[in-house]
This record gives C-alpha cells, sequence and structure tokens, in this order.
C-alpha cells in the first residue's frame, strides 16, 4: 500500500468513502437536513396548537386529502407529525449530528489519527443510517401514514396502529444498527489510535464525551433492538408480547392470544431512552467544553473531575429509566428506588456544569460567535436540568407528568442546550472543514435571533405545563384549563415561527462562507488540540507527519509561554 | 358553585393532600429561580470582569477560591434537602394514603376506551356485579355479567359524581390501550394500564365542576377524551344517585 | 487502495493487548450479550406474570428433547472445529484449516437443517408464532417466545455461516499476502461463533427443559 493516494473517483470519493471526514460530512448534511424536515413538522403542528380548526395558510390545500380537511388539520394527521417530529429529532438528527458528524469529522482528528479504525465499518453505519432515515420517512406515502403512537411508541397502541408503525420499526432497526456499529468504531478508535504521548488524561473533553456516548449507544440500544423485533413479531406475526388478554378495541374483541405486558416494552424502551437522553447531551457538553477552554484562553476547571463525573454519568444513566414510569402502577417501592438513582444523578451534570461555569473566571473572554452559543447553553442547559428536579420528583411528577411541563424541560436540554453546542460546534470547525471561517455579523444576528425565540418557545411551556395543560393533545383548548392559557400557547407557535426566520442568516452563512469568504488561517481559534496540527482542509491520512503530544489538551496562558496558547502538538522550551 | 379559574400558574385546589403538593412545587420553583438567579449573577459579572482587552491576561493557576467551593457544596446539600426533608416525606404520606383503607370509602369504577371514560357504581348493593371482556357491547359498555344479579343495580354513567369530604378510591381499568387518568384540580394523574387494576385515592375538600382528561396519548380521538368531574354535597350526590336509581328501575319496566 | 494502512491490524496493542478487530468484536459481543440479555429478561418478566398453569413445559408442549440435544451436540462440534482450523492456521497448515472450516459451516447447516425440520413440524400441527398452547384454550405466549428466540438465533447462525463461506472462498486470498492477519479474521470470526453457540446454550435448557 503507498502513502500517495490516487485520486478517487466521484463515487468512491463522496458516496460510497470511506474517509472519515467524508462520512463525517455526508452525516453532518444529512443530519442538518432531517432536522429541518423535523422542524418543518413541528410548525405545522404549532399551527394547529395556535389556531385550532383553522386552514394551514399556503400549503393547506396541497396536504394529501387524508391529512386535512379542507386545509385544516386532521387529529391522524397531528398524532403522526408529532410521532415524526419526536423521532426524526432524535434519532435522525441529533445523534447522527452529535455522533455521526462530529465524532466523525473531529474525534480522529483531535487524537491524531489517520482515520477510523474500521473505515468500510464507518461507510456501512452511515449507509444503515440514511436507509433507516428514507424508511422512517417513506412512511408519510403510506396509505395509513406515518406512525402515530408517539416516539416512544407505547404498546399496545402502537401496535394497533396502521402500517406507520411497521415502517417505524424497520426504520428503527436500521438507524440502531447504524449507531451500534459506530459505537464500536469510536470504542476503537479512540482506544486504539491516540497518538504517541496522548494518555487519556490528556484526551480532549469532547473525546472523552465521544467514548461514553459510544459506550451508552453500544450497551443500551440493544435493548430497543430487542423490543422492535417483539413488536415486530406483535404486529406481523400475531404474537402478544405487548397484549395483556381481554382486550376489546373499538367495539370488537382484538383477536389475540393475550397474555403479555404493556410494561414490558416501556422498560425495555426507556433502558434504552434514558441513556440515550445522555447521548444527546454529552457530545454538546463535548463540543461547549471546547469552546469554552478556547475562548476563555485558559484551562478548563476541574478537567480530571469533569472526566470522573462523565464516567459516573455514563454508568449512572443506566439505573435511572424507571423515572419515566412513575405513574405506570410499577409500585411504590420501585419508585423510590428509581427517585433516589435520579437524585444522584443530577449530582455529576451539577459538577460539569459549575466547572464550566467557573472556568469563565479569571479567563479572557472572546466573544466569537461559538463562544457566544457556548454562554447561551449554560443558562439554558441551566433551567433544562432544573426543571428536571420537579419531575424526578415522584410527588411533583404525579402532577406534571405528560404535561407541558416536560416538554418544555427536556426541549430546555436538547434545544437551546443540545442544538445550540451543535452550532457552536459548526461555527468553530467550520474553518477546519472548509478552510473559510464563517461571516461573524450573520453569525451574531442568527445568534441573538435564535436566543430569543427558544425561550419565547420554551418558556411559556414550563407555564402551560403548570397549569395542567398535557401534551401531544390536538386541541388543548378543549379543556377549561387549556384555553385559559391559550394565549401562551399562540405566543409558542410565533416564536416557532420567527426561529425558523432565525436561521435565513445561518442558511445564507453556511453557503454563502463557503466560496466567497476569505480564507482562514491555519489554526483561526489559536487553539492547542490536534485537529489544528494539520493542513486545512486535512488530506486523506489526516497528517503529513504523525503527531506527538508532548501536553495536556487545554494549555492556554501559561506563565512565562511566548503566546497565550501551548498546543499539545508542540514541545515546549521550559 | 363557582366558576372555578384558571390561570398561568396551578389552576385550583380541590383536594385534600393537594395543597402539600402545591407547597412542593412552590418550594421547588423558588429554590430553582434562586439559583438560576444566582448563576446568572455570576456569568455576567464573569463576562463583565474577565472579558477580553488589551492588557488583559487570563489566570492559568485553577483558582481555589474558596467561593467556589461553597457554591457546589450549597447546591449540594440543597438538593439533599430537598430531597430528604421534602420530597421523602411527601411520598410516604401518599404512599400510606395508598397502602390505608380509608375509613368509609366510595368505590367508582372506571372503564377507559378509546375515546371515553365511564364510571361504574356499585348501586344500592355496594358491590360491583361480575364483569368480562366478552360481555362488552355498546349496550353494555362496563361489560356487566348479564346472568349475575349483583350487577343489576349498578349505575354506568360517562361523568363522575363524587361527594365532597368522602374519601373516594378510584379503580381503573382500560379495555384497549394506555389511558391517563388526570384531574388537574385533585392533582392527580395515573395511567391506565390494559390487564391490570390500578386504585387510586382521593378526597375533595370543595364542591365544583370541573374535568378528567386522558393524559397518555391513546389515539386519534384522545385529545377529546374528556368527561365532567362534579363533586357535591353528599345531600346532591345522594340525589343524583337516587335520580340515577331512578332511571335504572325506568329501564328495567 | 482508499484505505489506509492504520496501526494494530495485527500487532496487539500494548495498552489492550488485542489487535483492533478483535476489540471490535468483543464490543459488538458485548451489545450482543445487551440483546439476548433484553430478551432473557423480557422472558423472565412474561413468565413471572403469566400463571404457570398457562407455561408448559418444553416436553409439554411437544418440543423434542433428542432433536434438542442433538443439535446441542453440533453447535459444539461446530465450535471445536473452528478452533482447531484456527490452530491449524497457526500451524502454517492451510489444507487443514480449509477441512476444519469447511466442517464448522457444514455442521451450521446440519444445525439449521434440523431447525428448519422442527419448525415444519411444528407448522404441520398448526403450531404457530401466534397461537397459544393447543392444549389449553387459555393464552399462553410459550411458543411466541420460543419462535422469536430460536428464529433470532437461527439468524445468527445463517450470518456467522454467510461470513465463514466468505473468509473460506474468497477471504483465504489474504493467506498468501498477510497471513497473521488472515490468522486474526479466523479469529474473530471464531468468537462470534462460540457467542453464537453459547447463545444456543442457554436456550436450549430455558425452552426445551424448563
Amino acid at each position: 500500500m503507498s502513502e500517495a493516494h490516487p485520486e478517487l473517483g466521484f463515487w468512491r470519493k463522496y458516496v460510497f468513502a470511506t474517509d472519515h471526514k467524508v462520512i463525517g460530512i455526508q452525516y453532518g448534511i444529512s443530519a442538518l437536513v432531517f432536522l429541518f424536515i423535523g422542524f418543518c413538522l413541528m410548525m405545522l403542528m404549532r399551527w394547529q396548537l395556535a389556531y385550532p380548526g383553522e386552514a394551514i395558510p399556503l400549503i393547506g390545500g396541497l396536504l394529501r386529502e387524508s391529512w386535512v380537511n379542507q386545509g385544516a388539520m386532521l387529529p391522524n394527521f397531528y398524532n403522526q407529525l408529532g410521532a415524526m417530529h419526536g423521532t426524526i429529532m432524535v434519532f435522525m438528527g441529533i445523534v447522527p449530528l452529535a455522533v455521526g458528524a462530529f465524532g466523525n469529522f473531529v474525534v480522529p482528528l483531535q487524537i491524531g489519527a489517520r482515520d477510523m479504525a474500521f473505515p468500510r465499518l464507518n461507510m456501512m453505519s452511515y449507509q444503515a443510517f440514511i436507509i433507516g432515515g428514507l424508511v422512517m420517512l417513506t412512511s408519510f406515502l403510506l396509505p395509513g401514514g406515518a406512525a402515530s403512537s408517539g416516539w416512544t411508541s407505547y404498546a399496545p397502541l402502537a401496535v394497533i396502529a396502521t402500517t406507520g408503525q411497521t415502517f417505524w420499526l424497520i426504520g428503527m432497526i436500521f438507524l440502531i444498527a447504524s449507531s451500534l456499529l459506530g459505537a464500536i468504531n469510536f470504542i476503537v478508535t479512540i482506544v486504539h489510535l491516540r497518538a504517541e504521548g496522548l494518555t487519556f488524561f490528556r484526551l480532549p473533553f469532547f473525546v472523552w464525551s465521544q467514548l461514553v456516548t459510544a459506550f451508552l449507544l453500544l450497551l443500551a440500544f440493544p435493548a430497543l433492538q430487542a423490543a422492535a423485533v417483539f413488536q415486530l413479531m406483535d404486529r406481523l406475526v400475531g404474537t402478544s408480547f405487548f397484549l395483556p388478554s381481554g382486550l376489546v378495541v373499538g367495539g370488537e374483541p382484538l383477536a389475540a392470544v393475550g397474555g403479555g405486558s404493556p410494561l414490558l416494552w416501556q422498560h425495555l424502551f426507556w433502558f434504552l431512552a434514558h441513556p440515550e437522553v445522555y447521548v444527546l447531551i454529552l457530545p454538546g457538553m463535548g463540543i461547549i467544553a471546547e469552546v469554552i477552554a478556547n475562548n476563555t484562553r485558559k484551562p478548563l476547571w476541574g478537567y480530571r473531575t469533569m472526566v470522573y463525573s462523565l464516567l459516573f454519568l455514563g454508568f449512572m444513566s443506566f439505573t435511572v429509566w424507571a423515572h419515566h414510569m412513575f405513574l405506570t402502577g410499577m409500585g411504590t417501592t420501585m419508585s423510590t428506588f428509581f427517585q433516589a438513582t435520579t437524585m444522584i444523578i443530577s449530582i455529576p451534570s451539577v459538577i460539569i456544569l459549575s466547572c464550566l461555569l467557573i472556568t469563565l473566571w479569571g479567563g479572557s473572554i472572546r466573544f466569537s460567535v461559538p463562544m457566544l452559543f457556548a454562554l447561551a447553553f449554560l443558562p439554558m442547559f441551566g433551567i433544562g436540568g432544573l426543571t428536571g428536579l420537579p419531575l424526578g420528583l415522584a410527588v411533583p411528577d404525579v402532577y406534571l407528568h405528560d404535561s407541558y411541563y416536560i416538554i418544555g424541560h427536556f426541549h430546555y436540554i436538547v434545544a437551546p442546550g443540545t442544538i445550540f453546542a451543535l452550532f457552536a460546534g459548526i461555527y468553530h470547525w467550520y474553518p477546519k472543514v472548509t478552510g473559510r471561517a464563517m461571516n461573524v455579523t450573520l453569525g451574531k444576528i442568527h445568534f441573538w435571533l435564535s436566543f430569543l425565540f427558544m425561550n419565547g418557545i420554551f418558556m411559556p411551556m414550563l407555564f402551560e405545563g403548570m397549569a395542567g395543560v398535557s401534551r401531544r393533545l390536538f386541541d388543548p383548548t378543549i379543556y377549561a384549563h387549556g384555553a385559559a392559557v391559550h394565549g401562551l400557547t399562540v405566543m409558542t407557535s410565533w416564536s416557532a415561527w420567527c426561529l425558523a426566520l432565525a436561521q435565513i442568516p445561518f442558511v445564507i452563512n453556511f453557503f454563502w462562507s463557503m466560496r466567497k469568504q476569505e480564507r482562514a488561517e491555519e489554526n483561526p481559534w489559536q487553539a492547542t488540540t490536534l485537529e489544528w496540527a494539520t493542513p486545512t482542509p486535512p488530506p486523506h491520512g489526516n497528517f503529513p507527519e504523525t503527531p506527538v503530544v508532548y501536553c495536556g489538551p487545554y494549555e492556554y496562558s501559561v506563565p512565562g509561554a511566548a503566546r497565550d496558547f501551548s498546543p499539545q502538538f508542540v514541545k515546549q522550551e521550559v | 358553585m363557582n366558576e372555578p379559574q384558571y390561570g398561568w400558574w396551578l389552576p385550583p385546589n380541590v383536594s385534600v393532600s393537594g395543597d402539600e403538593v402545591d407547597n412542593l412545587l412552590n418550594i421547588i420553583h423558588w429554590f430553582m429561580l434562586v439559583l438560576f438567579v444566582g448563576w446568572s449573577i455570576f456569568i455576567v459579572y464573569c463576562l463583565v470582569r474577565f472579558r477580553q482587552r488589551p492588557g488583559h491576561v487570563a489566570i492559568y493557576e485553577p483558582i481555589k477560591a474558596a467561593f467556589s467551593k461553597w457554591l457546589e457544596v450549597g447546591v449540594g446539600v440543597a438538593e439533599v434537602v430537598v430531597l430528604i426533608a421534602l420530597a421523602m416525606p411527601a411520598w410516604a404520606a401518599i404512599k400510606n394514603i395508598n397502602s390505608q383503607t380509608p375509613t368509609d370509602p366510595l368505590i367508582v369504577r372506571v372503564v377507559a376506551e378509546q375515546f371515553k371514560w365511564l364510571f361504574h357504581y356499585p348501586g344500592r348493593d355496594g358491590e360491583f356485579g361480575r364483569t368480562g371482556a366478552e360481555f362488552f357491547s355498546d349496550d353494555n359498555p362496563a361489560g356487566l355479567d348479564p346472568d349475575d344479579d349483583v350487577g343489576v343495580d349498578d349505575i354506568t354513567v360517562r361523568g363522575l359524581h363524587i361527594p365532597v369530604g368522602r374519601p373516594v378510591i378510584v379503580r381503573l381499568n382500560s379495555k384497549d390501550v394506555i389511558h391517563s387518568f388526570k384531574i388537574p384540580v385533585m392533582r392527580l394523574t395515573q395511567d391506565v394500564v390494559p390487564g391490570m387494576e390500578i386504585a387510586v385515592w382521593m378526597q375533595a375538600k370543595d364542591t365544583g365542576k370541573f374535568q378528567v382528561g386522558c393524559a397518555q396519548l391513546c389515539g386519534i380521538g384522545h385529545y377529546e377524551m374528556k368527561a365532567d368531574f362534579v363533586i357535591e354535597s353528599p345531600k346532591d350526590f345522594q340525589k343524583w344517585l337516587d335520580e340515577e336509581h331512578a332511571y335504572l328501575g325506568l329501564d328495567d319496566e | 487502495m482508499s484505505t489506509l494502512d492504520l496501526p494494530y491490524q495485527v500487532e496487539p496493542h500494548p495498552l489492550t493487548g488485542v489487535t483492533s478487530g478483535k476489540l471490535g468484536i468483543w464490543l459488538f459481543l458485548a451489545s450482543e450479550v445487551m440483546l439476548f440479555g433484553s430478551l432473557f429478561s423480557s422472558y423472565v418478566l412474561l413468565r413471572v406474570g403469566s400463571p404457570p398453569e398457562f407455561w408448559p413445559l418444553g416436553i409439554e408442549a411437544g418440543l423434542s428433547v433428542p432433536i434438542g440435544t442433538f443439535n446441542t451436540l453440533v453447535l459444539i462440534g461446530s465450535s471445536v472445529t473452528m478452533v482447531m482450523s484456527w490452530a491449524s492456521l497457526k500451524m502454517g497448515n492451510l489444507g487443514a484449516f480449509r477441512r476444519y472450516f469447511g466442517a464448522t459451516i457444514g455442521l451450521g447447516g446440519v444445525f439449521l437443517l434440523v431447525k428448519a425440520f422442527e419448525y415444519s413440524t411444528k407448522f404441520s400441527h398448526g403450531i404457530f408464532p401466534a397461537v397459544g398452547w393447543p392444549e389449553l384454550t387459555d393464552p399462553s405466549m410459550f411458543y411466541g417466545l420460543y419462535f422469536t428466540f430460536t428464529g433470532l438465533h437461527a439468524l445468527h447462525v445463517l450470518l456467522g455461516i454467510l461470513v465463514n463461506l466468505w473468509l473460506l472462498i474468497w477471504g483465504a486470498a489474504m493467506w498468501e499476502t498477510a497471513p497473521e492477519r488472515f490468522a486474526g479474521r479466523i479469529e474473530i470470526a471464531g468468537l462470534y461463533w462460540h457467542f453464537v453457540d453459547l447463545v444456543w446454550i442457554f436456550l436450549f435448557p430455558v425452552l426445551y427443559l424448563l
């Protein structure tokens, strides 16, 4: 095998690529498209919520007859939108962007590797992901439409649902396979392919977050795979793993063997889905740690504590799943146990957040666009974490469960939390990927508008939840307490639409900067980690010379050093 | 009966045990607010004091200020306090309530189906008739065994009526999928899982006319799966029961 | 070549003591343990949740213990030949490797044939995953679980056979260029095969005997 790589044809280079950077970009673009689709579904739902029963403007007439009645949305369509919004955002948007795109592109560069450990496996994970994603989207074209039983697909409702649910399960099996292959690849890459001198405690926090995330994916996803197989059997072959005896649906006894347990699905699902919550947030935290260290020009405060917290968090995330099930009648002893583990798991999260906050102290804070997003992440993630408190305690949860409060809670974590982190990552690593920096003015406009409207969307939800409004209602004004907060609903909807407009500067910036913006320097952020040791954009094989690491990841403002950053790959004269 | 007032915070509470829940919710939210404002002040202060400017350099050595340690210890202690001092007693109280058999309770059987609630009262004999999945029909939504004499005087209605002040045990059943029995004014939510009967306990302290809703996605009509919830004085409740019995009597003839 | 020459494909990594491929397969097996662990936990939960009289013993339900035992022996035998094939390769005997490895594939095929025979007997007696235990009118999930578990296991066996066939027919060309790396691949295929074998050793008593 020669070192000089001949130019590959279009198909090998861009479609069946094995280069981690190309796969990272493939993941990134697909995930951004899926995020946009998921966002559009949500904007449709917001119309129905703000103006129940009124025709959807502009596109109402274009939608399928089974979805709308004279342009006004039907409840069945609303349920499809709700289920698919959640599924797309979680499994096809955020995880592929955070893990597939940033993980793939940045991790091998940050550890000084020439590629992922199994490049062809990497290609296969992307292909499985895109097949799964397409199966999910295709389900909208089915006669009965897409899955409509919520992203949680609780049995028995999902078992008796239309064919869309079968597509959902099959799509899910592909997405799970993709994540499993990816997780194996990440772990082996991080453990085996670190550059010389790059010990575990010299790893950037982002790499640590990806390592823990990979373990969560590897060990949690098989539970959902088992559950998906069971549900497919229930739907297609006629078993009744999730169907108890004596069900009567629509006045007719259900032809099923019976004897199954609806709660089994919930146990298997949440055994996956709670670690999944940490899969959604940990890579985001990793990005934020990179951006904050870089823009405060000082080492992360309590780096080791953060790493230990991360490991503990990963471990504990397997022990809290049933706090999603306080109301299922599973017994008070179980609830007490899961309430205690839930309180324990909040401690490492608080530690990581505190470490990031304290890092600001004594820094020399540079208000770059990625830093703005990172700074906004801190309080937004704080709100998300704090609102988890009443939900984690069984007594208040009895009131708040399945209300808008929980929608507000987890969106504060993943939307102005993780998505802001992902934006920070895009602005931070864009120069590495394209060789050009993004426009700062457009970036700042994008940030301030997004910050404003994100809160405009999710803050009202917390109040609606306190007022007792349940989630997943096609028309909450049917209830007296729902009608009372209708003003908040309208505000949320308008904020959501404005948030869409606020993304226009980002889209312009994204494409315009690729061509027109001036070329960035090799290390535009004056960063210390290894990804800036290669030419930009990095060639196939990444590093012309094998890098050697001499120090920790965040050696900023070292006293006595010539510059305020001392890269890992440069030997220091001390 | 006054019109209940709903706003942007907790709805009115008519449950005997609801004040405890409300207090806990309010205390936790004050705690959250204080913590959040504290964080925000810290962030803004840092951003101003440590902004990048000529002549300003970052401190390399990790700060060892006692302040930050206090902060973390404080947060930790506060969490423990919330958990132990507030949540556990409240949880224990609810746990005890559920395990106790209240004196002279009214027992109501609830049958949830897509997308209706059915309330089943035992009738004058105080006993429920035998029910089974095979008996369900449009005329017999509760699935009562027609051959069972005990069930003849059972009342099945679409609205929940309870007397004020008397403990009520609600036995929740579902015919088809998972529903969730939610009464915001009683601070009560409980999933209704097919294949199992779950009992919850409640006691009203005020009269009024409210709504029961479904809080777990159960299909197309999930949003309109609601029922009236009427809390009456014992006298009015008895009168309502008598009327329902009279209606049954007419039916028999 | 579009793929790069990455380190630790042949020589073990000093920290983990294994090659990248081997670490990868161990991680994959860890996730498989979680998959079958979830299945077995579900089995326990469903069985505990249903009345004992609705849950027949395997024999009562018409499963043949002799056939199951035979299949267990077939799989154990195939694991033995798998080890022998790898050992032959390590000793540089490609011919012996081909014989033993071929035997492993053949035994895997025998296992699937016997399984297919068991399935077809069940189907001809009108036993499908969807029906309960025919002796009882009451619900039982025994056959649902039986078909799901053995079906998933058979898929794993089939996947193993396909990969092994590829290694035997096309993959063996690597023996000429990179013998150590090829031996590593056979070892990885062997680890997977032993795992599938092990799953059956759990499945057999759970379904046939308990």
